[in-house]
């Protein structure tokens, strides 16, 4: 096998989006997205067996379409690599399956990843920026996931800072948005209907950041009190039969949100004296939170380093960026014996290694 | 050769030949863990069939429940593509058929399996044809458990526990050598997708 240059296919299932990518080395060739979201969008929230029927679908004609993308063939592989977790079982197992077929019907190495580290390999693939430092902080933010990472070295030593204790940033997100009649995914529909609005009209919550949640949840998030602050807001204002500020209400939502999550980055920043801070995952589309963290960032001393917004979302390029690190730095294949694990901790950066070198050499 | 690869029940691949003859076979009848061993056990039958060169992956499509059915129907696309070979859809109540068929090719009978949600997903059969494939008398149908005994009244039918995917292969060759699509390109689901979809989702969304 190439290990200066390997040639991978990553396969990702975790959510609503079936990524297929396809990196030799640090360079990327395809970054093949197909996406069930629009199925979702009546129900206001990924339905997980939508989620999984649409991965079946989409499968083989996203890895031909980033094979046509890429010029190169099956055969031409170094390896494969799959999501392994976390992220929901069913539509996790469909890349799975997928993935081991693909590679023993190739004969070929498989590389089993973990989803949140793939999200901080994604900014090595990022030819026009300066190589990643370490170590840095990460912060990912999406529907799924808000975690807050310590990267010390991409394929050893990932450590996880704290995570949301309920809902997820996306989440909160969309469930504001149905509040305020918006339609799904709430992101966007938030981040539009904010733009006229004032950031401070309303003092919404900042979970976790009082002085006694420094104790225990210094770095962990929690979005579920906010978004029942913004619902009560907004049923008192409906009940005394005045109008519903919408531009407001989002605009000082999103304010909340984002000043958690940039408050809690910074400071993990300033805790550990790492002066650079990485973002991912689906959320850093917001406008406001780049905005944010940048200017904010750059007060600290903290270089911000945030990904195009095309591997930022859930791909397979990222996962098959992260192998690619692997195989780079001398690790052995994954057994087959892995599953889904929808809980896979961060610390697990491959799954199942061989217990020796591995077996493909 | 043709490889066959079923998870509506366990997990079950096979390499048979073109003929019908069953070179290798390997299953678990654990219901859950299709992810888990779907690798090994196709790493297995290959080694045990002599590496031999694949022509056609004959995919069990179900019914069977959704989360196990469709990880063999994904394998099987991915080994097709990388063999760069046809999928053969096989409806898996057929294999099941088969077996009871070959002994009595005119017998009549239904075969059910559980669909989970306390209910039966069930085929009837009425024999055996021309091509030496079953006749299908409906198409697979589901039921529940409690109104079973009066909606296959007539029936000779029982609840099959198993899958051989080397029955499944064997429906596949007779398939192929008689020039027929028998089964659907898509997966024998048999229920919508939102019926566990909560009034309100939970949105565990994207990226
Ligand atoms: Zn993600």
């Amino acid at each position: 096998m190439n290990r200066t240059e390997p040639l991978v296919l990553g396969i990702e299932s975790s959510c609503d989006e079936t990524g297929i990518g396809i990196v030799r080395g640090r360079t990327l060739l395809s970054n093949t997205i197909a996406s069930s979201m629009d199925e979702h969008a009546r129900y206001g929230g990924v339905i997980p067996e939508i989620a999984a029927r649409a991965h079946l679908e989409a499968l083989q004609p996203a890895i031909e379409a980033a094979l046509a993308e890429s010029g190169v063939t099956l055969d031409e592989l170094d390896a494969v690599a799959v999501t392994s977790g976390p992220g929901l079982a069913g539509a996790l197992m469909v890349g799975v399956g997928a993935a081991k077929a693909l590679a023993v019907g190739l004969g070929k190495p498989l590389y089993a990843v973990n989803h949140l580290v793939g999200h901080i390999a994604a900014d090595i693939l990022d030819d026009s920026a300066e190589p990643l430092e370490y170590p840095t902080v990460a912060l990912l933010v999406s529907g799924g996931h808000t975690s807050l990472l310590l990267v010390r070295d991409l394929t050893t030593d990932v450590e996880l800072l704290g995570e949301t204790m309920d809902d997820a940033a996306g989440e909160a997100f969309d469930k504001v948005a149905r509040l305020l009649g918006l339609p799904y995914p709430g992101g966007p529909q938030i981040d539009r209907a904010a733009a006229d609005g004032d950031p401070t009209a309303i003092r919404f919550p900042r979970g976790l950041s009082r002085a006694s949640d420094m104790a225990d949840h210094r770095y962990d998030f929690s979005f579920s009190g906010l978004k029942t602050a913004v619902a009560r807001w907004v049923e008192q204002k409906r009940a005394a039969g005045e109008e519903i500020p919408v531009a407001d209400v989002a605009a000082s939502f999103r304010e909340a949100v984002v000043d958690v999550l940039v408050t809690k980055a910074l400071d993990a920043c300033a805790q550990y004296g790492v002066p650079r801070l990485l973002l991912g995952g689906g959320v850093i589309a917001n406008r406001r939170l780049r905005e944010v963290a940048l200017e904010r960032g750059a007060k600290a001393g903290v270089t911000v380093r945030i990904p195009p917004l095309s591997l930022c979302t859930d791909n397979g390029a990222m996962i098959a960026g992260l192998a690619s690190e692997l195989i780079m730095s001398g690790r052995g294949a994954s057994t087959l014996a892995f599953g889904a694990d929808s809980t896979l901790p961060v610390t697990e950066i491959q799954v199942a290694p061989a217990p020796s070198a591995g077996r493909d050499g | 050769m043709i490889l066959a690869i079923d998870t509506s029940l366990g997990s079950a691949v096979a390499v048979v030949d073109r003929d019908g003859t069953v070179l290798a076979e390997a299953h678990t009848d654990d219901r859950l863990g299709h992810a888990e061993v779907i690798g090994d056990l196709l790493a297995r039958v290959l080694q045990d069939a002599g590496d031999p060169v694949i022509t056609h992956v004959a995919a069990g499509m179900g019914p069977g429940p959704f989360t196990g059915l469709r990880i063999g129907i994904a394998a099987a696309r991915t080994f097709a593509l990388a063999r760069g070979v046809e999928v053969v859809p096989v409806v898996s109540h057929d294999a099941i058929a088969l077996g009871l068929l070959e002994s009595d090719d005119d017998a009549e009978f239904a075969v059910a399996t559980d669909a989970r949600r306390r209910e039966l997903a069930w085929t009837a059969y009425t024999g055996i044809d021309a091509d030496g494939l079953p006749v299908r008398h409906a198409e697979p149908a589901l039921v529940a458990r409690a109104e079973a005994e009066i909606a296959l009244t007539g029936w000779i039918w029982g609840e099959a526990a198993q899958l051989d995917a080397g029955l499944l292969g064997r429906v596949a060759a007779r398939a192929i050598a008689a020039g027929r699509i028998i089964g659907p390109d898509e997966p024998l689901y048999l229920r919508s997708p939102d019926v566990a979809a909560p009034k309100t989702a939970s949105p565990k969304g994207g990226a």
